[in-house]
């Protein structure tokens, strides 16, 4: 047990990709054996994982704002380590993938009949990249998790993806990598300054202001693409469209957040003063993402890339939340991650169900599903609402905390922001009109089936989820306020170094 | 010192020259028959000389125009492994093709024998003895295929252009010569170090010119696609392993050690064919079908971005350019054996595109290549990062941004064609599957090449740290 506890970081981290090795070597026999026993043993350790994941969360102790679960060992070079551990920051982004992975698995149950060892072999090998981004506490240990990760999901889109998947992947791969390799010089100039990639002593180490700037400027490059932020986002409705669903629910629940999670880690502690600088140029990137977005999302006539554009426009208020660097703000822009994360994972899930059973995703193929499919109507009701931010719901909170926090730091931007959310009902409730209500007329549909239990066992934990995060988010207020609380506090002092009070200088001056 | 003590440190060569000869004249009266005796035994005279390199001391011979250092260990290893398992490839290769010749492990015996002189070398007329009995015997190698008219193109087009830069280098040579008075690098050294001047730089950029035509780099490097693309494969696998692994060698030895003091002199014109390589490298790349000419472009990429680490001229640098050529030589063995197993109804084919589905025809042998294609795109978790890392680590350190903005968003644009192998191999609808019966020693080549590719950052300690004390060798 005190093994497990010790190293269990880095269990839950490579405990995949012996998963996937099971697949490839041990599961043998006929293609219909082989793609069920790759599905259960895929199932199998997906649900370990979440268990692992959960076993943190217990022993997690919130009141703290250190690092937990650390674990250290010599690796590339002086000063290069493999360290890792979580925070308040990090922990629930581990539970979120390790809590989304299996309801990947079971959406990708029946969908899925090509090649589904290797699918799920491709599944395993992100969820372990995944996780390790979450949990590395060494630039470099990051920056190979945070770029392996691109390579089962360019082969998710290529292999199993829709007809334009070739260019989907592509787009998805060569701007996700374009962004990153700045940063990789980004950290490479940072090693030799600092002498170490070590995220927990980088935190507290002091760039120079100027030097700042660029780190800032090659660090936004690779979270802005992943973000993804206007106008960096075009890649992300190609690559949702095209994928299949259980890799569009990767990558809008999990994927997207890597680039919040990085803000928060790196640009705004480790480059305080320059976050301040800079913040007036996400604000305004934040802005237009919101309401751009928003409005392209209301002219989307296919519902994957309606839900792609609401994506981005969700992440601009993260981004938005996350630089006003108020309390309010950043856990606000980390609940929105956390409840986004669930909601456009069940929202993709749900237009899956429809697009297993009709093979289409164009939203003028639908209309009056609710005859037919009230269950199902009812789950895509909670998600649609928790999309627009309905109170009880938890895409309330966190939309709610980040116009707070920019209220404070900037009235106008929460002016714009807030009318972001009129045009986020707008889009989420006419799409909801046209494919689950008026009268079931389309000859297709007059034999379409409601959710299978399979199906309910993916979406009723779910809702269960998104509504209770809407209730009671104090669980996860209670993780998240101590980590948030130190980077505030960090990052002001920073600053300080940097821009000293007037009264101080005039004090010195003296 | 005397002559023995002298013979003695060059023991490997020794062992492999008098092997050579004897094995020539074996073959000669045992004919083509004994084709298969001789790669064996040429192969165990290569262990052997590996053998010995491995335990040799650090010594001098000649007067100093031969060292036997760290550095010149490491690299010795390197092209042996490189040499034996190009030897097996191309048993196996030929044998399929019933065009075996006992000549050819022996020429490659030959040319292995002027790497390691190269290497070792530390004066110019030292340097230029191997590098001419290398590139002769690699003349002979590229038109092996004498039947073939693009072999026979490849080995002339070959000789021509690299008689050419064997004359810039040796005009480069007499410049330096004739301003500091010496050959040798150490007494080199010296002279440039307390003042440099307008004959000595004319002489350096010959020297580099000369240098850069026998790395492949840009712009002398119109060479290698067509050479790379007339050769037999495993010839091929020979030139872009063991043969560029001493040139590369030769490259870092016969700069820093003379110029050392005055990298400024020498730094520009490294920078401008490092970014230049690089960015030619991924751009003429992407439009390419036949599989080894887009490896020769994209081995003109790979060393652009090596030479960044020469830019840095410091021994960081130095340690991150050999861990680029040990994971190039890897890669690049591992990648060979996959080109010399495509292979259909007897044929050996090199387009691209007929790798097509590949991973549902032969699933484990697509996902050998993919995994040395993305380590060659030097993607992360596999081997190419960390070479890539070290390299614009040491540009980052030495303050070369500049340069190394450029180069990396060159290995992004490069990216792509590799994705598109990928592309092909995954996404792609079946062809007709390959030719089953890869020999056994290409198909271990092949694992062992993507085992090193998958498993190097789990332990990633030991390579580095050898690496590391190569490198300082050179600056003591």
């Amino acid at each position: 047990m005190s093994f497990l506890m010790s190293h269990i970081l880095s269990i839950v981290t490579f405990l995949p990709f012996v998963g996937a090795g099971i697949i490839a070597v041990l599961v043998r026999g006929s293609d219909a054996a082989v793609a069920r026993n790759a599905r259960w043993v895929a199932l199998f350790t997906t649900l370990i994982e979440f268990v692992l994941a959960m076993v943190i969360w217990l022993n997690f102790d919130g009141s703290s704002a250190q690092f937990q679960f650390v674990e250290r060992a010599d690796w590339l070079a002086p000063g290069i380590g493999y360290h890792m551990g979580v925070d308040g920051i990090s922990m629930l982004f581990v539970v979120l993938t390790a809590g989304l992975m299996p309801f990947c698995i079971l959406a990708s149950w029946e969908s899925i009949e090509t090649r589904v060892a290797e699918y799920m072999i491709a599944f395993l090998a992100l969820e372990a990249l995944m996780i390790g981004v979450f949990c590395a506490l060494d630039l470099v240990l990051f920056y190979l998790f945070f770029e392996g990760g691109l390579i089962p999901m360019f082969l998710i889109i290529g292999v199993w993806g829709g007809k334009r998947r070739i260019y989907a992947s592509f787009k998805f791969f060569l701007y996700t990598l374009l962004g990153s390799v700045l940063m990789l010089l980004a950290i490479l100039s940072m090693y030799f300054t600092a002498g170490t990639t070590d995220i927990v002593t980088l935190l507290h180490f002091h760039f120079d202001p100027q030097m700042q700037l660029w780190l800032w400027l090659a660090f936004f490059a690779s979270f802005a693409v992943k973000m993804p932020m206007w106008p960096v986002h075009t890649w992300l409705p190609d690559a949702h469209v095209e994928a299949p669903t259980a890799g569009s629910v990767i990558l809008a629940g999990i994927l997207l957040k890597m680039g919040g999670y990085g803000f928060l880690r790196f640009s705004l502690p480790m480059f305080a003063s320059a976050s301040a600088v800079f913040a007036p140029l996400v604000f305004a990137l934040s802005i237009i993402a919101i309401i751009y977005t928003s409005l392209v999302a209301l002219a989307q006539e296919d519902i994957k890339k309606l839900i792609a554009y609401s994506s981005v426009a969700h992440m601009g208020f993260v981004t938005m939340g996350l630089f006003t660097l108020t309390h309010q703000g950043v856990e606000g822009g980390i609940y929105q991650m956390l409840s986004h994360g669930v909601v456009s994972g069940a929202l993709f899930l749900c237009v899956g169900v429809i697009y297993d059973r009709m093979h289409t995703r164009e939203i003028a193929a639908y209309g009056g599903l609710v005859n037919r499919m009230p269950i199902y109507a009812a789950c895509f009701m909670v998600f649609t609402l928790a999309n627009v931010g309905l109170p009880g719901t938890g895409g309330f909170v966190g939309e709610f905390l980040t116009m707070l926090g920019a209220f404070e730091a900037n009235t106008w931007v929460a002016i714009f922001a807030a009318t972001g959310v009129i045009l986020s009902a707008a889009y989420a409730l006419y799409v909801y009109r046209r494919v689950v209500f008026g009268a079931l007329v389309k000859p297709t549909l007059q034999t379409i089936k409601d959710l299978s239990p399979r199906e309910i066992a993916i979406l009723a934990p779910l809702v269960v989820i998104t509504i209770a995060m809407g209730v009671y988010p104090k669980p996860i207020f209670d993780v998240t306020s101590a980590s948030v609380a130190q980077l505030i506090s960090d990052n002001k002092m920073a600053r300080e170094v940097d821009h000293p009070p007037r009264i101080a200088q005039q004090g010195v001056a003296k | 010192m005397n002559l023995q003590a002298d013979l003695l440190v060059l023991l490997p060569e020794l062992t492999l020259a008098v092997g050579a000869m004897v094995l020539l004249i074996g073959g000669v009266v045992g004919g083509d028959r004994t084709t298969g005796t001789v790669s064996w035994l040429a192969i165990l005279l290569l262990a052997t000389a590996g053998i010995i390199v491995y335990r040799d001391a650090p010594a001098s011979a000649f007067g100093g125009a031969f060292v036997v250092d760290g550095f010149a260990r490491f690299v010795k290893l390197l092209i042996l492994t490189g040499s034996a398992l190009c030897i097996l490839m191309a048993k196996e290769f030929f044998d399929r093709d019933k065009r075996v010749r006992f000549e050819l492990p022996i020429i490659m015996l030959l040319a292995t024998l002027g790497m390691l002189l190269m290497v070792s070398a530390s004066s110019f007329i030292a340097l230029y003895m191997g590098l001419e009995l290398q590139s002769l015997a690699l003349y002979v190698l590229a038109a092996f295929n004498r039947d073939s008219l693009r072999s026979t193109e490849a080995g002339l087009k070959y000789f021509v252009l690299g008689a050419l830069s064997s004359g810039m280098l040796l005009y480069g040579i007499s410049l330096i010569y004739g301003f500091t008075g010496s050959t040798e690098f150490a007494v080199i050294a010296h002279a440039a170090g307390s003042g440099f001047n307008l004959g000595l730089i004319f002489g350096i950029v010959f020297l580099v010119a000369g240098l850069a035509f026998k790395v492949g780099a840009v712009p002398f490097h119109m060479w290698t696609p067509d050479v790379y693309e007339g050769a037999p494969t495993p010839v091929t696998a020979f030139f872009v392993t063991a043969a560029k692994v001493a040139a590369f060698a030769l490259f870092i030895r016969a700069i820093i050690v003379p110029f050392v003091h005055s990298v400024h002199e020498w730094q520009q014109i490294i920078i401008v064919v490092s970014v230049l390589s690089s960015v030619l490298g991924a751009v003429a790349a992407i439009g390419q079908t036949n599989i080894k000419r887009l490896l020769a472009y994209s081995s003109i990429g790979h060393v652009g971005y090596a030479l960044l680490g020469l830019a840095a001229g410091s021994a960081y640098g130095i340690q991150g350019m050999l861990l680029y050529l040990a994971f190039y030589l890897v890669t690049n063995l591992g990648m060979f054996a996959c080109v010399a197993a495509m292979r259909r109804n007897g044929e050996s084919i090199e387009d691209i595109r007929d790798l097509a589905g590949l991973s549902r025809t032969a699933p484990h042998y697509a996902f050998a290549f993919a995994a040395l294609t993305l380590s060659l795109a030097g993607l992360p978790p596999l081997a190419g990062f960390a070479a890539k890392f070290y390299v614009f680590g040491a540009a980052m350190q030495a303050g070369l941004i500049i340069p190394a903005v450029i180069n990396v968003v060159a290995s992004v644009a490069g990216a792509f064609y590799y994705l598109r192998i990928l592309q092909i191999m995954y996404f792609d609808d079946p062809k007709p599957a390959f030719d089953r019966g890869t020999g056994a020693g290409t198909a271990a080549v092949m694992w062992a090449a993507t085992a090193v590719s998958i498993v190097f950052f789990f332990i990633p300690g030991p390579a580095i740290a050898v690496a590391g004390q190569a490198a300082q060798a050179l600056f003591s």
